[in-house]
């Protein structure tokens, strides 16, 4: 195979919507044998982009060219048949049905007669997932695996219909790093096979892990493409922003500040066991582990959304039992959802409404809502969060994942919580909205609030918490801070539960 | 749907503004052009429509299902549904009945007819939350429930309602107008403004437009639950007393297939039955149209067979047409 031919390429396409145009007279090229990343902020046009590769957007302008040849898809049918098979962030798989059914949906092989042949079916199956080095029986049901299992399920049924190119859309969005060291081994093995792939991730540190070459769009233009050797992470995000990434510093902890939220020997049957931490005024406390690690079922047992079975916890000193989120409310918890979507946000309603769900009684006055109070705050937040949309009126559905987050962000702040719950703070958030995240976090530490974090991220976890817990197998398997915040302890606390005699390790200095 | 979510929205304000703005004029107007397109077309075929006394009729007429269709757009806002509205009217009716019947005491009478018809709710809203029964089958079940009770309590027999004061409150006229529509009226602007500007509306729209969402950000979600069936029950108690002082009696089959009636007012009216979105001003406008459509088919004397397959083709119209540009 000639490796220096692009298999795919795409001149000048353009797609307009009304009132914008996503994707701007576009060059993008692809060879067979390369991962090639695919990078910029939520809006850049990335989307609208591989959704006209794959068929499911049709392009106003352009050509796509396949193996030197101009095709034209009006399906995503189309597109697959051309060998092109987009991975979406949302999969579409179905849960009742087993792996063989749904990688080989639409052609399963039929036997004598209107039965189908399942040993064959499952024969084939096997050999493709044994083809990705996964090792799966093909009569599980799908809806049992978890999501990097079924992402990989994805892939297979890609590969089972021979496409030549792979698109992944943010893959890694819900994948922990063990997840992802497996993905990007199929991935590798993929490209030696000749396949080639387009990669999109928020996540700079894996396209430089994964990537051959990467391409940057911005406001829905193409910035530049280079081989990944050429660049450096500063250049990429300069690229995708327009802007230098600022450095942030951990806060220092202050000893004398009251402890705010105490956790005893809490635990909660399959998912975590004797957890203890405290927190204080003031503290940004970052939680480590891997998913499934139990991180998010505890964020969500402190808050109340689900029911300790053991252990006490104290907020300001006083013992509480919070047996609904209703009353951690009371106590000044809040959490931010592991999934703004599913969790966190009223997608078809107003900003403003999602913005004050969690604080109503504040602007109501004797059973009566005051619209213009609660205009007054929700705008005040806007600015303060520097959200970006047409108004407090505009529904959230149409805002970009960073302004999303934000929004759910904002709920917390207008209810005015001291104690901060946070699961996964910029989950699929570009670049210049995380920062402001961050530095947002840090100005709620700063004027007293306390900042429990979990996040799949390490890099991010080091950026912004001076202390981090590490959770494996739903218990705490080390605590580090100071000169020990080292990022080899905590992820050999992450994966081998820290030193070889089984305590935790705790690690202060 | 993933379509909008990748455009940046700073730039979505500028461009074309005229074709964005039709496609939402039609989503949140689409019932209202609907209700004009339907009046003119009205007229044009039968020209009794047009007069006074026919479009008293017709309000008169709209009231009932109106009211029932503003508890029912309550439910459906959280992302329920109410299927024992029609049954629960009977039980309020005869209960209304029996209870001037025995004491001949109007007031008493009516609290009879909206206790039941809470208590109903009631059940339905415990059976809902507690009892994590789908609001389909929960209110399916209480459908037979209410109706057999209704039979039950009346041996099957209609109860005469003979009270001439009371009888006024479904054949008088305030100011010109059918006493129901007054009361209709009443009801959708209390509806209306407490869906707007009470905690409780808020908590309504949220909770149909991501439950689990609420319920992090301190949405008592059960008691809401709870008390838009209580709501859909009280306005079938509402309903009861239109209906026994409109037809003078109160037989354990009245109402049936109302429910039907009520969900396509809503509907029609623009609310998704996925939760979340549409409201009650919207159901009102529903309601005029269902009753328009029956009064302009009696006026034309088209077959009674035929009637329901003209109001069943113009519930699935409006939804097509209203529903374009809506998702789910």
């Amino acid at each position: 195979m000639n490796r220096n031919s692009p298999l795919l390429e795409v001149v000048g396409i353009t797609r307009r919507f009304p009132g914008v145009t996503a994707v701007d007279g576009v060059d993008f090229s692809l060879r067979a044998g390369e991962v090639h990343a695919l990078l910029g902020e939520n809006g850049a046009g990335k989307s609208t982009l591989i959704k006209i590769l794959g068929g499911a957007l049709g392009k106003d302008r352009g050509t796509i060219l396949l193996n030197g040849a101009s095709v034209d898809f009006h399906s995503p049918a189309d597109a697959l048949a051309a060998g092109i098979a987009v991975i979406y962030q949302e999969l579409v798989l179905c849960p009742h049905l087993s792996v063989a059914e749904n990688v080989l949906m639409g052609h399963l092989p039929r036997a004598a007669g209107l039965g189908i042949d399942w040993p064959a079916a499952n024969r084939r199956v096997a050999g493709v997932l044994a083809q990705l080095g996964v090792t799966l029986a093909p009569t599980t049901l799908v809806g049992r695996l978890s999501t990097a299992q079924q992402q990989l399920v994805e892939i297979a049924k890609a590969l089972s219909r021979d496409s030549r190119i792979l698109v992944l859309d943010e893959p890694s969005a819900a994948l922990g790093q063990r997840d992802l060291e497996h993905l990007f081994g199929v991935m590798r093995l993929l490209r030696e096979q000749g396949v080639a792939l387009v990669y999109i991730s928020h996540r700079l540190e894996e396209v430089f892990a994964i990537a051959d070459r990467v391409s940057v769009l911005k406001d829905g233009r193409l910035v530049g493409h280079w081989p990944i050797g050429e660049v450096t992470m500063q250049g990429l995000v300069r690229a995708m922003t327009g802007r230098d990434l600022g450095v942030i510093g951990g806060a220092e902890t202050d000893i004398a500040a009251p402890v705010r939220l105490e956790v005893r020997g809490l635990g909660r049957k399959d998912a975590f066991q004797d957890i203890s931490l405290s927190l204080r005024a003031g503290e940004i406390v970052g939680i480590a582990g891997i998913v499934g690690s139990g991180r998010t079922e505890l964020l969500r047992a402190i808050f109340g959304a689900d029911q300790p079975e053991t252990g006490e916890i104290e907020v300001d000193g006083v013992p509480v039992r919070l047996r609904s989120p209703v009353q951690a409310l009371r106590h000044g918890l809040g959490l931010l959802p592991e999934d703004r979507k599913l969790q966190g946000l009223l997608l078809g309603r107003a900003l403003r409404e999602n913005v004050s769900l969690a604080s109503l009684r504040r602007f109501t006055r004797f059973g009566i809502l005051r619209p213009a109070q609660e205009e007054r705050a929700v705008r005040a937040l806007m600015g303060e969060l520097q959200i970006v949309a047409r108004g407090s009126g505009q529904s959230v559905e149409t805002l970009s994942g960073g302004n999303q987050q934000k929004v759910v962000l904002a709920r917390w702040l207008a209810r005015q919580c001291g104690i901060l719950l946070f699961d996964e703070p910029t989950r699929g958030v570009d670049v210049g909205a995380k920062e402001e995240i961050y530095r947002l976090i840090h100005a709620l530490a700063a004027s007293g609030a306390a900042v429990l974090i979990v996040s799949s991220e390490l890099k991010e976890l080091f950026a912004i918490c001076p202390r981090i817990l590490v959770m494996r197998e739903g218990r705490l398997a080390g605590e580090f801070a100071g000169s020990h915040l080292r990022e080899e302890e905590v992820v050999d606390a992450m994966l081998m539960g820290g030193r070889s005699d089984g305590t935790a390790a705790v690690a202060t200095g | 749907m993933g379509l909008q979510q990748s455009l940046p929205v700073e730039r979505a304000a500028g461009g074309d503004r005229q074709r964005l703005d039709v496609r939402e004029m039609l989503t949140r107007y689409g019932t209202f052009i609907a209700l004009i397109v339907l009046i003119v077309v009205a007229a044009l075929l039968s020209p009794r429509f047009l007069s006074p006394v026919n479009l008293m009729n017709v309000l008169r007429q709209t009231a009932i299902v109106g009211v029932l269709g503003i508890g029912m757009t309550f439910v459906i806002l959280t992302a329920g549904i109410d299927l024992s509205v029609g049954a629960t009217l009977a039980l309020s009716a005869v209960m209304l009945a029996g209870t001037l019947e025995s004491t001949g005491n109007i007031a008493l009478a009516m609290l009879a007819a909206v206790l039941a018809g809470m208590a109903v709710g009631l059940g339905n809203g415990l059976g809902v939350t507690l009892g994590r029964v789908q609001p389909f089958v929960m209110t399916l079940g209480m459908l037979g429930i209410a109706r057999s009770l209704a039979f039950l309590y009346t041996g099957g027999e209609p109860i005469p309602v003979l009270d001439r004061t009371f009888l006024t409150l479904g054949i008088g006229y305030l100011w010109k107008v059918p006493i129901p529509s007054i009361i209709f009226i009443a009801i959708l602007i209390v509806a209306a403004l407490v869906l707007r500007y009470t905690p409780f509306g808020r908590a309504v729209y949220a909770i149909g437009s991501n439950e689990e969402a609420a319920r992090l950000s301190g949405i008592e979600v059960g008691r809401v639950k709870t008390s838009v069936y209580v709501i859909s029950g009280f306005t079938a108690g509402i309903g009861a007393i239109m209906y026994c002082s409109q037809f003078a009696s109160a037989p354990p089959i009245a109402g049936e297939g109302y429910e039907l009636d009520a969900i396509a007012a809503v509907v029609v009216g623009g609310t998704s039955l996925f939760g979340g979105q549409g409201g009650v001003i919207g159901t009102f406008f529903g309601a005029l149209i269902i009753g328009i459509l029956s009064n302009v088919l009696n006026l034309m004397g088209v077959s009674p067979f035929a009637q329901p397959l003209a109001k069943g083709a113009l519930i699935i119209l409006a939804v097509l047409i209203v529903g374009r540009g809506r998702r789910g």
